[in-house]
């Protein structure tokens, strides 16, 4: 059985948790131009990595933040939105 | 194993029939070069030198294919959709002849099953657009899925009663290693070149313009390059600096032990995530929906084979002694609206085949002619239009719910 670990309920197994994508910033909807918005909401960081994801642990609604290697599924850390230094 | 069969593998004189020669130094330039030798891959080199008598062409690969369940078949949900996998269809059905190598195409017929209302209603759509553009496929209730199908609990052991399904009588399955070794000797003999276990490495961009390729046997000059990688896709498109929507799901595939042969349609649940057929060897060839998330890997799970058994011991209860002999994974390259992504690029000369998700095999044939057509002419073929890669940016997708492992 895979793991992950929730940032507040610790270790689960990984059938509790929902993958929610790539976290990415947003552009000021109001001063990009279009070709940039659509670039914002259609493109995205496809090559493997290590890359940040939000992740939801579903039983107790907990959205957080994880860092994993698309590549090897090996995930780095865990951590709640914005505690990204102090995890 | 007969022991004289040993005779023939040790003799010199029944040497094993090569499909194409073995190609291992590049010349210094090509006309085209093609990344990617799967199906989509080697179709496009045949066409580029049957239909364009482009014949300077070489082929790369570094790894397989055929990690698809084999499933052709047309009955989309999008008029541009239907459109292209009836092209694809039509080449399919004469391609054993073609290329002389026998395809065991064998047209089965094609069930989607309906277990909800909102399912029955999509595939009624679904039935709708494609009489519209002549393509067979039409609803049919329990009764006639029961006549196809015998052995199919219609019930599904009480979880989710069929009401219904699509039918689709072009619906066909084919033997996969088959079609990419087919267009692989028709390209090779009309000149074309194919190098194995050759990795890409880098691409050479100048203001704009393709100028050549990099790989792990030395660079290459070219004009025209086309990436046909499926899940390597993003890797080959940071190369050029080309942005697209694509990301990575395994999607997982298994097939049981040899039965004789007792199913002889295709059946597809989307609620139940299953899509089954019996191969030629008699083996059941079953497939479900995408991996949850994003992983760049071809390993496969339990989880899988334990979710899709379940499913099938649902709908075919007697199954329950089968054993399981060999599962897989393959990278499905996805787009958010479940259409490919194919022809030109803002880089001049680099084109894409790409975004084939779940739905690659069935458009073998005619993503190889038109792909070969917009690297002759540099202009996409009318049919490809919908699938460029310029629609986001222009907000006008393809969105094709009818494509596999979608729920309705």
């Amino acid at each position: 059985m895979k793991l992950l670990t929730c940032p507040v309920n610790g270790t689960r197994p990984l059938s509790e948790f929902v993958f929610g994508g790539e976290l990415r910033a947003m552009p000021d909807p109001a001063a990009v131009s279009d070709s940039a918005w659509a670039a914002y909401v259609y493109n995205r960081s496809g090559a493997p990595g290590l890359k940040k994801e939000w992740w939801y642990h579903s039983p107790s609604g907990t959205w957080f933040v994880a860092e994993r290697n698309t590549l090897t599924d090996q995930v780095a850390r865990t951590y709640l939105y914005g505690q990204e230094n102090q995890a | 194993m007969p022991l004289r069969l040993l005779k023939y593998a040790l003799s010199r004189k029944h040497p094993a029939p090569r499909f194409f020669r073995d190609c291992t130094e590049p010349k210094k330039s090509y006309d085209a070069v093609i990344i990617g030798g799967g199906g989509h891959g080697l179709a496009a080199a045949y066409y580029l030198a049957k239909d364009h008598g482009i014949t300077n062409v070489a082929v790369l690969e570094k790894g397989n294919t055929g990690r698809n369940t084999t499933i052709v078949r047309s009955n989309y949900l999008t008029p541009e959709g239907v459109n292209f996998y009836d092209a694809s269809v039509k080449i399919y059905e004469g391609l054993s002849e073609e290329l002389d190598i026998n395809l065991f195409y064998s047209t089965r017929g094609h069930f989607t099953l309906a277990h909800t209302e909102s399912a029955l209603r999509t595939m009624r759509w679904r039935a709708e657009v494609n009489k519209h553009v002549g393509v067979d496929s039409y609803v049919v209730g329990p009764d006639d899925i029961s006549r196809a199908c015998p052995q199919l609990d219609i019930s599904c052991s009480g979880k989710a009663p069929i009401l219904g399904a699509l039918y689709h009588g072009p619906g066909s399955i084919a033997r996969h290693d088959a079609v990419a070794w087919g267009y692989a000797r028709g390209a090779d003999s009309m000149g074309v070149e194919i190098f194995q276990n050759t990795e890409v490495t880098g691409l050479d961009i100048q203001s704009g313009k393709i100028k050549g390729v990099h790989t792990s046997r030395g660079y290459i000059a070219t004009n025209k390059v086309l990436s046909a990688v499926a899940g390597f896709t993003p890797r080959i498109t940071n190369m050029a600096g080309v942005d697209t929507p694509i990301v990575i799901h395994p999607l997982q595939a298994c097939v049981s032990e040899p039965m004789k042969p007792w199913l002889d349609t295709i059946l597809v649940s989307g609620s139940l995530h299953v899509y089954v057929s019996q191969s030629s060897r008699g083996e059941l060839v079953m497939g479900s929906s995408l991996d949850p998330y994003e992983v760049h890997s071809t390993r496969s799970s339990l989880d899988f084979v334990e979710g899709l058994t379940s499913h099938m011991l649902d709908m075919f209860p007697f199954l329950s002694n089968v054993k399981i002999v060999r599962q897989w994974a393959g990278m499905a390259d996805m787009t958010p609206d479940f259409s490919p992504i194919m022809g030109t690029t803002p880089v001049e000369g680099f084109y894409l085949d790409a975004g084939w998700g779940t739905w690659g095999f069935k458009a073998t044939p005619i993503s190889g002619k038109t792909m070969a057509a917009t690297m002759a002419n540099d202009k996409a073929p009318e049919l490809i239009q919908p699938f460029r890669l310029s629609r986001f940016e222009d907000y006008d997708l393809t969105g094709e719910k009818g494509a596999a492992s979608v729920g309705h």
